[in-house]
């Protein structure tokens, strides 16, 4: 399963790309395969602010409902309305397009796991 | 039967599986595929082609003797004696009480022989029942499980692609049948059900290597028209899609058959007395307490098993089965409403983890095929 070494990670199988003080949040190609198809998908709003570690939107499969969580605190600027409006994008490129919202950080992120400690995790829940 | 390390055990097809790279999980006990890839394009296949099943998790138990068939209608709700050698029946066991214990396909095999398939999660359930109502007839009662792999070819293909596999003349085996043959050289009992609302069969062969031996056939006979393995989760939104009752869901021993609608299944008017009977015959004067609708939702979130049925904001049942349907692409839903709701009028929701979500009242099944 890819775990692109650029990015950090969270225990709720979420990724983060931090740039520019802006961080890009997915969920991993392991959460893609778990859930199987994805038929929905709910980010936060434009505009809400998110307290890390607390949930902020849900993604629907066939079998089921996971919950998102915010992974870092901040405002969110930017949600993308191509995986809302095609969630099959989310489980066939979770890295690229498949990307679910932006947020503009109020504080440095901190507890993101890094690439190996994440593949641990999976390996350990595969 | 082998062990998984967690405990739960695996089907004679379990190599199989592990090398289509199944996404396997517990199913009452069982380790079953999930899904191979997409379980929408599975569930797609099977509509439009054909879809490949292992459903040897299925309870199979054999009644045979000289009063099998008065001992059937005794302890079944349906009237077995009736059924003619080679065909088969869709019937219920219930409690004393009315409530379902299962939901069951017998097979008439010869006179004085029926093979009865049971859900996996109650087929232990089933056969002490069985056991219990045997007294006093002269039948021979035998849990066959583990002596059976079960695998199941459903969809508009199904039978061209199983036609030069076999011996038998498809042609003539009409639906809900079941007769010995052989598939891809191995014995067989085939039999033309299945739980997608597709034609199809369903196949009983011994474990070992027969099993596989049928399933790869058909998996290379049918990939040039389009057949793929599926799994637990489209055979789910197939039959949700298709109307079909799922114990542990829409099935319990809190209903009996008339809540469910089928009360149909209940033979009142057989000619000697059965489990269940002064209950069933109650219930079918005074009328279900609740009946089963079907629901659209208008949005994409899906309403679940569990969740409330709102009737102009006011709760009138609760949804025993819900998911997104491949074929109409919006989510759909089977739900309890208590008997008498008007579904005439008013708006009708379904709470979806705090949210009203708006939804259209269906007549039942959401597809059917062509015939």
């Amino acid at each position: 399963m890819s775990v692109p070494a650029e990015l950090g990670y969270t225990n709720e199988h979420e990724w983060v790309s931090v740039k520019e003080g802006v961080a890009t949040v997915g969920i991993t190609a392991f959460a893609a395969e778990a859930l199987g198809d994805i038929v929905y998908v709910e980010p936060p709003e434009v505009g809400s602010t998110l307290e890390a570690g607390t949930t902020c939107g849900e993604v629907e499969s066939h079998k089921s409902v996971s919950e998102l969580y915010a992974p870092v605190n901040g405002e969110v600027v930017e949600v993308n309305q191509a995986a809302v409006d095609e969630p099959e994008l989310i489980g066939s490129d979770p890295y690229s397009q498949g990307w679910l919202f932006k947020v503009e950080l109020s504080e440095e992120p901190v507890d993101l796991l890094t690439p190996e400690q994440y593949t641990q995790l999976t390996e350990g829940e595969g | 039967m082998s062990q998984a390390p967690e405990g739960a055990r695996t089907t004679p097809l379990h190599q199989t599986h592990q090398a289509l790279n199944a996404n396997l999980v517990d199913f009452a006990g069982w380790l079953m595929p999930l899904r191979y890839a997409s379980e929408a394009a599975e569930h797609k296949a099977v509509r439009e082609a054909a879809g490949l099943f292992d459903l040897s998790h299925m309870g199979e138990l054999l009644v045979r003797g000289a009063g099998a068939a008065s001992f059937l209608d005794y302890a079944l709700v349906g009237h077995l004696s009736a059924v003619t050698p080679g065909r088969a029946r869709y019937t219920m066991i219930t409690a004393e009480h009315g409530g379902v214990i299962d939901d069951l396909i017998v097979y008439r095999l010869a006179e004085d022989e029926y093979l009865i398939v049971a859900n996996a999660s109650n087929s232990d359930t089933v056969f002490a029942a069985l056991t219990e109502r045997a007294s006093g007839f002269d039948v021979v009662l035998a849990d066959e499980s583990s002596e059976y792999a079960l695998i199941a070819v459903q969809g508009p293909r199904a039978v061209e692609i199983l036609a030069p596999l076999t011996d038998a003349d498809l042609s003539t085996i009409k639906y809900y049948a079941g007769y010995r043959h052989t598939v891809a050289g191995q014995p067989v009992l085939l039999a033309r059900t299945g739980y997608t609302g597709e034609d199809g069969f369903e196949i009983f062969v011994k474990p070992g290597s027969d099993a596989p031996a049928v399933w790869d056939a058909l998996l290379k006979a049918g990939e040039p028209a389009g057949l793929i393995p599926a799994g637990l989760s489209a055979r789910d939104t197939l039959r949700l899609e298709a109307g079909m009752p799922l114990y542990g869901n829409e099935l319990s021993l809190d209903r009996t058959p008339y809540e469910a609608g089928l009360g149909r299944v209940v033979k009142l008017d057989k000619p000697d007395d059965f489990v269940g009977r002064a209950a069933l015959t109650a219930r079918a004067d005074s009328g279900p307490t609740h009946t089963l609708v079907g629901l659209v939702g208008r949005g994409r979130r899906v309403p679940r098993k569990g969740y409330d049925v709102l009737r102009d904001g006011v709760s009138v049942g609760t949804v025993t089965s819900g998911a997104p349907s491949p074929s109409i692409g919006k989510p759909i839903a089977v739900a309890y409403v208590e008997a008498g709701t008007d579904l005439s009028s008013g708006e009708f929701a379904v709470d979806v983890r705090g949210r009203a979500e708006p939804m259209d009242v269906v007549r039942l099944p959401f597809y059917k095929r062509d015939k």
